[in-house]
């Protein structure tokens, strides 16, 4: 009796001696470990599960046939991606034109020039935005900036600027500019808060530096500030850019929705992601469905790159130049 | 800022570049505020008990709620929070306690990329895994869509708020005799314990608010649903159908329907703000 309850005492001290034998340890890192493994499966069945699902479409089309061809026809089965991928690259590049100088000016409003007494209430106007739902942006599009584009702004754009192609048509609101203001409001909030992640990680010491040589505030940004964190607002912008490729609903309800390529911005268009909205629940034909899917995998690969790419270099920054200089 | 620019030209580029950003900083207020007000007046007057209760009703018809669109995000994000949660969390307790080597940064640099696919690409996926093999649309199908959404946004958030658990602490522990495993479990996940819901109120906040991945997984019904294997509703479809329906009745419904959802994923930031406060000054 007295030996068992000893063994038992030995068993319980062995259970919770620390080191690198215990049991415990074993099954907990290799519980975590495989979590961590699921984060790996997740991506690994986005992948194989967009592929499968495009797969009927690659029997019909090449790659290159599909992304050059603008004839978007499911009643006869032909697919071409091109309209898509103007309307996307269009209403993407408008959003960033619009909402970068102005992304940049606020993050150096917030880590520079506003009072640091102030500090992350000033922050609470960007983390409301970026709390809307993008439903409730396509609704607030389609009711009060689609009818002041058209009614104010494409009119006035058109009158002084009508000699450009970009301002040729009759404006009816829907279209590029509309999708492209839309997004810009969207983006902004990622833009921003990831550019004053970067410019808070500039060492104190620089901007010192350059303010104790004469700079005046603004030269000390220039200087110090700009530089030191350019790759990383580089990033940001391409954190936005990938936000805006694949942001669906807003640009669904404000496109127009119409497979066309025009040099206007006032004129209907379409999207990737908004054409994979409108048309897959009633899609009937797998290669339909495909062509949906391959639309949904060159987005998924583009955005891949390009968040990719602003993980990379917003990291870069973040661990400061010794890490760049190896 | 070359040499021959006088010191009143430099403090004016100054002032003047000072005042630029200071307006862009207003400018970003505009649509806020535009968007805001305009949801509170237009929605505002929509509100009542039947709204929340109710059916929708066909055009013309006075009334009618969006009831089981309600009951249709709840229950879908009920199923995410099933499915996804336990999992974002972990990978994110992986990533804050072990994740220092080469395999961990591998797992948060794909967690950070998935964090940026466009939502309406998981839509596909989750009819690829579900709608596919069942052969017609269903809540279960929007609910691991908005799993597969929550998991790398989670992991993210709790890895950085675990981190911040005080490095003493675990010291403390392990100087006392306790092994790693029960150091991680009572005292560092037990002190993160308010980041870790924070992280999952923002995913459900998040998550509430999806569109795109529902169109064409949970596609919608005019109906109750409770039943996983069938159709449902959802908050954002009713508002997104309402919208681009044209009907002016329907118009003030997606006005007000927006509202009820502004005030869900509003509560549950405030939530998750008040959670975060409170467990840094624990933390202190």
């Amino acid at each position: 009796m007295a030996e068992a309850a000893g063994n038992l005492a030995v068993e319980a001290a062995e259970e919770n001696r620390p080191g690198p034998g215990n049991v415990g340890d074993r099954v907990f890192n290799g519980t975590l470990w495989a979590l961590g493994v699921m984060v790996l499966v997740v991506a690994g069945l986005i992948v194989l599960n967009l592929a499968l699902v495009a797969r009927p479409l690659a029997k019909e089309h090449s790659l290159w046939g599909f992304i050059t061809s603008s004839e978007w026809n499911p009643v006869d089965d032909r697919y071409g991606a091109l309209p898509f991928l103007y309307g996307t690259l269009v209403t993407s590049a408008l959003s960033i034109l619009m909402a970068v100088p102005v992304a940049i000016g606020l993050a150096l409003f917030i880590t520079q020039f506003a009072p640091a007494k102030l500090g992350r209430v000033l922050t609470i106007p960007v983390e409301l935005l970026a709390a809307i739902p993008s439903v409730v942006y396509g609704l607030w599009g389609l009711f009060i900036v689609v009818p002041w584009l058209r009614e104010s702004i494409q009119p006035w754009l058109g009158r002084h600027f009508g000699f450009l192609p970009l301002f040729q048509g009759p404006p009816i609101g829907l279209g590029f500019l509309a999708a492209g203001a839309i997004l810009a409001v969207m983006i902004l909030p990622t833009v921003v808060s990831v550019s004053v992640e970067v410019m808070k990680t500039t060492p104190e010491a620089n901007r010192e530096a350059a303010l104790a040589l004469g700079a005046t505030k603004w030269e000390a940004v220039m200087l110090a500030v700009i530089p030191y964190s350019r790759a990383g607002i580089l990033g940001a912008v391409l954190l936005g850019l990938g936000r805006a490729l694949g942001e669906t609903m807003a640009v669904t309800m404000v496109i127009g929705n119409s497979p066309r390529i025009s040099a206007s911005l006032f004129a209907a268009g379409y999207s990737l992601p908004a054409v994979i909205a409108n048309e897959f629940a009633e899609a009937v034909s797998d290669v339909h469905i495909g062509a949906l899917a391959g639309l949904g995998l060159i987005l998924f690969a583009t955005t891949f790159l390009l968040n990719a790419g602003a993980r990379i270099l917003v990291t870069a920054v973040q661990k400061g130049p010794s890490r760049i200089s190896g | 800022m070359s040499l021959h620019s006088s010191f009143t030209y430099r403090k004016a580029v100054d002032r003047g570049m000072a005042g630029l950003c200071a307006v862009f900083f207003a400018l970003a207020f505009v649509p806020l505020i535009s968007v805001l007000w305009l949801v509170i007046s237009k929605g505002a007057a929509g509100l009542s008990w039947g709204f929340f209760t109710q059916l929708p009703k066909p055009v013309g018809e006075e009334g009618g709620g969006i009831g089981n669109a309600l009951i249709g995000t709840l229950f879908m994000v009920g199923i995410a929070c099933v499915a996804g949660l336990p999992l974002g969390v972990g990978a994110g307790i992986y990533l804050a306690e072990k994740g220092d080597g080469t395999f961990g940064s591998t797992v948060r640099f794909v967690a950070e990329v998935l964090s940026g696919v466009p939502s309406i690409v998981v839509g596909i996926v989750a009819y690829a895994l579900v709608v596919k093999p069942m052969g017609h649309f269903s809540a279960l199908a929007g609910g691991v869509a908005l799993a597969i959404l929550m998991i790398p946004t989670v992991a993210r958030t709790t890895e950085e708020l675990v981190r911040l658990v005080p490095g003493s602490l675990r010291e403390a522990s392990l100087a006392l005799g306790v092994p790693n495993w029960k150091t991680s479990l009572r005292v560092i996940i037990r002190t993160a314990m308010g980041g870790i819901v924070t992280a999952c109120l923002l995913a459900v906040a998040r998550a509430a608010g999806e569109t795109a991945p529902l169109i064409f997984t949970a596609l919608n019904n005019q109906y109750w649903n409770v039943d996983p294997r069938a159709p449902t509703a959802s908050l954002t479809v009713a508002i997104y159908n309402y919208a681009i329906s044209p009907y002016d009745d329907w118009h003030a419904k997606a006005w007000t329907a927006s509202l009820v959802l502004l005030i869900v994923v509003g509560l549950l930031n405030i939530a998750s703000r008040y959670l975060t406060r409170s467990r840094l000054k624990g933390a202190r």
